[in-house]
Protein backbone atom coordinates (compact mmCIF):
# COMPACT_ATOMS: atom_id res chain seq x y z
CA UNK A 1 0.00 0.00 0.00
CA UNK A 2 1.51 3.27 -1.03
CA UNK A 3 1.21 6.44 0.97
CA UNK A 4 -0.95 7.94 -1.79
CA UNK A 5 -3.77 5.59 -0.77
CA UNK A 6 -3.98 7.15 2.69
CA UNK A 7 -6.70 9.78 2.95
CA UNK A 8 -5.68 13.30 3.89
CA UNK A 9 -6.98 14.29 7.30
CA UNK A 10 -7.46 17.93 8.35
CA UNK A 11 -4.64 17.62 10.87
CA UNK A 12 -2.16 17.27 8.00
CA UNK A 13 -3.16 20.71 6.79
CA UNK A 14 -2.95 22.07 10.33
CA UNK A 15 0.54 20.65 10.81
CA UNK A 16 1.68 22.12 7.49
CA UNK A 17 0.22 25.45 8.53
CA UNK A 18 2.02 25.28 11.87
CA UNK A 19 5.31 24.56 10.14
CA UNK A 20 4.74 27.44 7.72
CA UNK A 21 3.92 29.82 10.58
CA UNK A 22 7.07 28.77 12.43
CA UNK A 23 9.19 29.42 9.36
CA UNK A 24 7.65 32.88 9.18
CA UNK A 25 8.38 33.60 12.85
CA UNK A 26 11.93 32.32 12.45
CA UNK A 27 12.56 34.58 9.48
CA UNK A 28 11.08 37.57 11.27
CA UNK A 29 13.35 37.00 14.28
CA UNK A 30 16.55 36.19 12.39
CA UNK A 31 16.58 38.44 9.34
CA UNK A 32 17.40 42.14 9.54
CA UNK A 33 16.37 43.31 6.10
CA UNK A 34 12.98 45.02 6.60
CA UNK A 35 11.71 43.81 3.20
CA UNK A 36 12.39 40.17 4.03
CA UNK A 37 10.77 40.69 7.42
CA UNK A 38 7.62 41.86 5.65
CA UNK A 39 7.67 38.74 3.50
CA UNK A 40 7.86 36.63 6.64
CA UNK A 41 4.73 38.38 7.94
CA UNK A 42 3.04 37.39 4.68
CA UNK A 43 4.11 33.79 5.27
CA UNK A 44 2.52 33.82 8.71
CA UNK A 45 -0.71 35.32 7.37
CA UNK A 46 -0.85 32.62 4.71
CA UNK A 47 -0.36 29.91 7.31
CA UNK A 48 -3.35 31.28 9.20
CA UNK A 49 -5.38 31.43 5.99
CA UNK A 50 -4.68 27.77 5.40
CA UNK A 51 -5.96 26.99 8.89
CA UNK A 52 -9.13 29.00 8.24
CA UNK A 53 -9.85 27.12 5.02
CA UNK A 54 -9.17 23.77 6.66
CA UNK A 55 -11.61 24.45 9.48
CA UNK A 56 -14.16 25.90 7.05
CA UNK A 57 -14.24 22.57 5.27
CA UNK A 58 -14.08 20.53 8.45
CA UNK A 59 -17.08 22.26 10.01
CA UNK A 60 -18.91 22.83 6.73
CA UNK A 61 -19.16 26.52 7.64
CA UNK A 62 -18.34 29.19 5.09
CA UNK A 63 -17.44 31.74 7.77
CA UNK A 64 -13.85 30.50 7.62
CA UNK A 65 -13.60 31.25 3.93
CA UNK A 66 -15.12 34.70 4.45
CA UNK A 67 -12.48 35.34 7.14
CA UNK A 68 -9.75 34.41 4.67
CA UNK A 69 -11.05 37.04 2.27
CA UNK A 70 -10.89 39.68 5.01
CA UNK A 71 -7.40 38.59 6.07
CA UNK A 72 -6.29 38.90 2.45
CA UNK A 73 -7.61 42.45 2.27
CA UNK A 74 -6.02 43.48 5.55
CA UNK A 75 -2.75 41.95 4.38
CA UNK A 76 -2.90 43.99 1.20
CA UNK A 77 -3.52 47.21 3.14
CA UNK A 78 -0.76 46.34 5.60
CA UNK A 79 1.75 45.75 2.81
CA UNK A 80 0.85 49.00 1.09
CA UNK A 81 1.29 51.10 4.24
CA UNK A 82 4.34 49.15 5.42
CA UNK A 83 6.18 49.47 2.14
CA UNK A 84 5.31 53.18 2.00
CA UNK A 85 6.90 53.67 5.43
CA UNK A 86 9.89 51.62 4.31
CA UNK A 87 10.37 53.66 1.15
CA UNK A 88 10.21 56.95 3.00
CA UNK A 89 12.64 55.72 5.70
CA UNK A 90 15.14 54.23 3.26
CA UNK A 91 15.02 57.38 1.16
CA UNK A 92 16.56 59.24 4.09
CA UNK A 93 18.96 56.48 5.15
CA UNK A 94 19.88 54.14 2.30
CA UNK A 95 20.79 50.62 3.33
CA UNK A 96 19.19 50.83 6.76
CA UNK A 97 18.39 47.58 8.50
CA UNK A 98 15.75 47.01 11.13
CA UNK A 99 18.27 47.80 13.87
CA UNK A 100 19.10 51.21 12.45
CA UNK A 101 15.49 52.32 12.72
CA UNK A 102 14.94 51.14 16.27
CA UNK A 103 14.09 54.58 17.64
CA UNK A 104 10.96 56.46 16.73
CA UNK A 105 12.57 59.87 16.97
CA UNK A 106 13.20 61.62 13.70
CA UNK B 1 -5.60 11.86 -5.44
CA UNK B 2 -5.91 14.55 -2.79
CA UNK B 3 -3.07 12.92 -0.90
CA UNK B 4 -0.71 13.19 -3.85
CA UNK B 5 -1.69 16.81 -4.42
CA UNK B 6 -1.24 17.58 -0.74
CA UNK B 7 2.21 15.99 -0.53
CA UNK B 8 3.56 17.74 -3.61
CA UNK B 9 2.10 21.13 -2.64
CA UNK B 10 3.25 20.77 0.97
CA UNK B 11 6.82 20.01 -0.08
CA UNK B 12 6.85 23.01 -2.44
CA UNK B 13 5.37 25.22 0.29
CA UNK B 14 7.89 24.32 2.97
CA UNK B 15 10.93 24.38 0.68
CA UNK B 16 10.08 27.72 -0.87
CA UNK B 17 9.20 29.17 2.55
CA UNK B 18 12.70 28.23 3.67
CA UNK B 19 13.92 29.81 0.46
CA UNK B 20 12.24 33.08 1.46
CA UNK B 21 14.11 33.31 4.74
CA UNK B 22 17.42 31.89 3.51
CA UNK B 23 17.91 33.73 0.22
CA UNK B 24 20.57 36.42 0.38
CA UNK B 25 19.18 38.44 -2.50
CA UNK B 26 15.77 40.05 -1.73
CA UNK B 27 14.63 39.40 -5.33
CA UNK B 28 15.11 35.66 -4.78
CA UNK B 29 13.11 35.96 -1.57
CA UNK B 30 10.25 37.58 -3.47
CA UNK B 31 10.25 34.85 -6.13
CA UNK B 32 10.30 32.16 -3.46
CA UNK B 33 7.39 33.89 -1.74
CA UNK B 34 5.49 33.70 -5.01
CA UNK B 35 6.15 29.95 -5.23
CA UNK B 36 4.86 29.53 -1.67
CA UNK B 37 1.69 31.46 -2.49
CA UNK B 38 1.03 29.36 -5.59
CA UNK B 39 1.45 26.15 -3.61
CA UNK B 40 -0.97 27.43 -0.98
CA UNK B 41 -3.44 28.29 -3.74
CA UNK B 42 -3.18 24.66 -4.87
CA UNK B 43 -3.95 23.57 -1.30
CA UNK B 44 -7.00 25.90 -1.32
CA UNK B 45 -8.25 24.17 -4.50
CA UNK B 46 -7.69 20.79 -2.87
CA UNK B 47 -10.00 21.94 -0.08
CA UNK B 48 -12.78 23.14 -2.41
CA UNK B 49 -12.04 26.83 -1.85
CA UNK B 50 -11.83 27.63 -5.55
CA UNK B 51 -12.73 31.29 -5.29
CA UNK B 52 -10.14 31.88 -2.58
CA UNK B 53 -7.49 30.17 -4.71
CA UNK B 54 -8.25 32.56 -7.55
CA UNK B 55 -8.20 35.55 -5.21
CA UNK B 56 -4.97 34.31 -3.66
CA UNK B 57 -3.25 34.28 -7.05
CA UNK B 58 -4.76 37.56 -8.25
CA UNK B 59 -4.26 39.58 -5.06
CA UNK B 60 -1.07 38.04 -3.68
CA UNK B 61 0.86 36.96 -6.75
CA UNK B 62 -0.60 39.66 -8.94
CA UNK B 63 -0.54 42.66 -6.65
CA UNK B 64 1.37 42.17 -3.41
CA UNK B 65 4.36 40.32 -4.84
CA UNK B 66 4.63 42.81 -7.70
CA UNK B 67 4.55 45.61 -5.12
CA UNK B 68 7.38 43.91 -3.23
CA UNK B 69 9.36 43.58 -6.45
CA UNK B 70 8.77 47.26 -7.24
CA UNK B 71 10.10 48.32 -3.84
CA UNK B 72 13.09 45.98 -4.07
CA UNK B 73 13.99 47.43 -7.45
CA UNK B 74 13.31 50.97 -6.27
CA UNK B 75 15.57 50.69 -3.24
CA UNK B 76 18.25 48.77 -5.11
CA UNK B 77 18.81 45.05 -4.88
CA UNK B 78 22.18 45.45 -3.19
CA UNK B 79 20.72 45.63 0.29
CA UNK B 80 23.56 43.45 1.44
CA UNK B 81 22.82 42.03 4.84
CA UNK B 82 25.73 41.15 7.06
CA UNK B 83 24.59 38.13 9.03
CA UNK B 84 27.72 38.28 11.18
CA UNK B 85 26.42 41.40 12.87
CA UNK B 86 24.37 40.37 15.85
CA UNK B 87 22.86 43.38 17.60
CA UNK B 88 21.48 41.42 20.54
CA UNK B 89 23.92 38.83 21.80
CA UNK B 90 22.79 35.24 21.31
CA UNK B 91 19.51 36.30 19.76
CA UNK B 92 19.68 34.07 16.69
CA UNK B 93 20.37 30.73 18.39
CA UNK B 94 17.76 31.60 20.98
CA UNK B 95 15.21 32.47 18.27
CA UNK B 96 15.90 29.25 16.35
CA UNK B 97 15.65 27.14 19.48
CA UNK B 98 12.44 28.75 20.71
CA UNK B 99 10.77 28.57 17.30
CA UNK B 100 11.65 24.92 16.73
CA UNK B 101 10.52 24.00 20.24
CA UNK B 102 7.19 25.82 19.79
CA UNK B 103 6.64 24.23 16.39
CA UNK B 104 7.27 20.73 17.69
CA UNK B 105 4.96 21.36 20.64
CA UNK B 106 2.21 22.67 18.32
CA UNK B 107 2.49 19.68 15.99
CA UNK B 108 2.32 17.28 18.93
CA UNK B 109 -0.76 19.09 20.26
CA UNK B 110 -2.47 18.85 16.86
CA UNK B 111 -1.71 15.13 16.63
CA UNK B 112 -3.00 14.49 20.16
CA UNK B 113 -6.13 16.60 19.60
CA UNK B 114 -6.86 14.87 16.27
CA UNK B 115 -6.45 11.38 17.68
CA UNK B 116 -8.83 11.56 20.64
CA UNK B 117 -11.75 13.74 19.52
CA UNK B 118 -14.63 12.58 17.39
CA UNK B 119 -15.87 14.82 14.64
CA UNK B 120 -17.52 17.91 16.18
CA UNK B 121 -20.98 19.02 15.29
CA UNK B 122 -21.27 21.09 12.17
CA UNK B 123 -22.40 24.67 12.28
CA UNK B 124 -25.69 26.10 11.08
CA UNK B 125 -24.45 26.73 7.60
CA UNK B 126 -23.57 23.10 6.98
CA UNK B 127 -26.92 22.64 5.29
CA UNK B 128 -26.20 25.30 2.71
CA UNK B 129 -23.05 23.70 1.41
CA UNK B 130 -24.54 20.24 1.34
CA UNK B 131 -27.87 21.20 -0.25
CA UNK B 132 -26.37 22.82 -3.27
CA UNK B 133 -23.59 20.27 -3.42
CA UNK B 134 -20.76 22.75 -3.55
CA UNK B 135 -18.98 25.37 -1.49
CA UNK B 136 -19.08 27.62 -4.49
CA UNK B 137 -18.76 31.30 -5.07
CA UNK B 138 -22.50 31.91 -4.82
CA UNK B 139 -22.69 30.66 -1.25
CA UNK B 140 -19.53 32.48 -0.24
CA UNK B 141 -20.93 35.67 -1.71
CA UNK B 142 -24.21 35.18 0.14
CA UNK B 143 -22.38 34.72 3.44
CA UNK B 144 -20.18 37.77 2.90
CA UNK B 145 -23.06 40.05 1.93
CA UNK B 146 -25.42 38.90 4.67
CA UNK B 147 -23.63 37.71 7.81
CA UNK B 148 -20.42 39.65 7.31
CA UNK B 149 -21.70 42.73 5.54
CA UNK B 150 -20.44 45.13 8.23
CA UNK B 151 -16.99 43.59 8.15
CA UNK B 152 -17.11 44.01 4.40
CA UNK B 153 -17.95 47.71 4.69
CA UNK B 154 -15.21 48.27 7.25
CA UNK B 155 -12.73 46.54 4.95
CA UNK B 156 -13.67 49.00 2.21
CA UNK B 157 -12.97 51.91 4.57
CA UNK B 158 -9.67 50.31 5.60
CA UNK B 159 -8.52 50.03 2.00
CA UNK B 160 -9.33 53.69 1.38
CA UNK B 161 -7.40 54.70 4.49
CA UNK B 162 -4.49 52.51 3.37
CA UNK B 163 -4.31 54.14 -0.05
CA UNK B 164 -4.46 57.65 1.41
CA UNK B 165 -1.82 56.75 3.99
CA UNK B 166 0.52 55.35 1.35
CA UNK B 167 0.18 58.45 -0.79
CA UNK B 168 0.80 60.76 2.17
CA UNK B 169 3.81 58.78 3.39
CA UNK B 170 5.65 58.60 0.10
CA UNK B 171 4.87 62.12 -1.11
CA UNK B 172 7.96 64.25 -1.46
CA UNK B 173 7.36 67.64 0.15
CA UNK B 174 8.11 70.51 -2.19
CA UNK B 175 10.99 72.75 -1.20
CA UNK B 176 8.73 75.74 -0.61
CA UNK B 177 6.46 73.77 1.74
CA UNK B 178 9.45 72.54 3.73
CA UNK B 179 10.63 76.11 4.26
CA UNK B 180 7.14 77.16 5.31
CA UNK B 181 7.00 74.29 7.82
CA UNK B 182 10.36 75.30 9.24
CA UNK B 183 9.18 78.87 9.58
CA UNK B 184 5.99 77.69 11.30
CA UNK B 185 7.94 75.52 13.74
CA UNK B 186 10.32 78.32 14.59
CA UNK B 187 7.38 80.66 15.04
CA UNK B 188 5.80 78.17 17.43
CA UNK B 189 8.97 77.89 19.47
CA UNK B 190 9.26 81.63 19.81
Amino acid sequence: MSIVAVAVSPSWYLILSGVLFSIGVLGLLVRRNPLVMFMCVELMLNAVNLTFVTFAREFGHLGGQAAVLFVLTVAAAEVVVGLAILVSVLRLRPGATADDISSLKG
Amino acid sequence: METAVFIVAAIITVLSAFGVILAKNPVHSVLMLMATLFAIAVLFVAQDAHFLAAVQIIVYAGAIVVLFLFVVMLLGVDLAENLRVEPIGGQRPLAIGATVATAVLTILLIIVAASDSSKPESGDLAGITQETGNTGVANLGRVIFTDYVWAFEIIAALLTIGVIGAVLLTRRAKQQEVEEEVVEKEGGQL
